[in-house]
């Protein structure tokens, strides 16, 4: 490997040092949060914001997204839409039952 | 028979095939667990309170049954094992075998030590006769943490066998070697990333 490549990826073990301590303090604050008692809603908007931002840093630079190629963005494009159909069914469902009654 | 682009980027994809097709397993394993997720979701939009009632209990939060301390200990062994895993790959991209035989073995270390801890929690909750027929929570807790145990499983299982007979290709191809431990990165990545949702979602509120 040329001395370019190795000194890149010495700026990428940095990257990784760095993620790994966001994701640690992030584990705290999601664990602190808890100690709030904060109503269902708002708990779990929170948390789900929280561990968005983490899986976007693991998915970002542990699974080099920030440096992928197109065709695995359109993978996870359709993942993303069939994902987020499935996970309206079941609310618009209880909506549909809560409201014939 | 030689299969294609293992280590050469195939021209119209722009990605050696073995990636490609991880990618398309993880997006079936996002629908695997969203669907479960959605399930749980369903589950508690039907129901008052949760958890609910467990042998005449009435129980107001998933951390008064659940132990939030060794969930919480859990995450974090996972992501220092996504650690270690992204700097096994990286000590080979240095080539650098002996770096990657340390952070490949810290990696199987920190896998095991998660299902230990795990271990120890099924156990209590077992031991206190808490089973997945007692209740929806409980049923939703034991398959969504059971799935992901499994997966673990199976990612030390692949992980191993680079570690031990698997990394004998690092003489005689370590370009397709190197691209192994990525793929295999990806769905260890993969596996902590769920446990990133679902470790506050189950066990916090």
């Amino acid at each position: 490997m040329s001395d370019a490549a190795h000194a890149d990826i010495k700026k990428h073990v940095r990257v990784y040092i760095t993620v790994f301590a966001a994701l640690a303090v992030l584990t705290v604050v999601t664990v602190a949060v808890a100690y709030l008692h904060l109503s269902f809603v708002p708990a779990l908007l929170v948390a789900l914001l929280i561990a968005s931002v983490k899986g976007g840093l693991v998915a970002a630079y542990f699974m080099h997204l920030v440096s992928e190629k197109r065709v695995i963005f359109w993978i996870l494009i359709v993942t993303v839409i069939f994902f987020a159909a499935m996970f309206i069914l079941f609310p618009a469902a209880h909506a549909d039952q809560a409201g014939g009654m | 028979m030689d299969i294609p682009y293992t280590v050469t980027p195939r021209a119209d994809t722009g990605v050696f095939n073995a990636k490609l097709g991880v990618w398309l397993f993880l997006a079936s394993e996002v629908m695997l667990f969203g669907g479960l997720f959605s399930a749980y979701i369903f589950l508690r939009l039907g129901v008052d309170a949760w958890p609910g009632v467990l042998d005449g209990t009435a129980y107001a939060r998933a951390s008064d049954i659940l132990n939030v301390p060794l969930a919480t200990l859990n995450t974090m062994v996972l992501i220092a094992s996504s650690v270690t895993m992204v700097m096994a790959w990286a000590s080979l991209m240095m080539k650098r075998f002996d770096r990657y035989k340390l952070y490949m073995g810290l990696t199987i270390l920190a896998g095991l030590v998660f299902l230990v801890i795990k271990y120890f929690e099924y156990s209590a909750k077992l031991g206190h006769g808490l089973t997945p027929s007692d209740s929806n929570f409980l049923a939703i807790y034991f398959t969504l943490t059971g799935l992901h145990g499994l997966h673990v499983i199976g990612g030390l299982i692949v992980n191993g066998y680079f570690w031990g007979p698997g990394s004998k290709m690092w003489k005689t191809n370590p370009a397709q070697f190197t691209n192994r431990i990525e793929i295999a990165g990806l769905y260890w990545h993969f596996v902590d990333l769920v446990w990133i949702f679902l470790f506050p979602t189950i066990y916090l509120i």
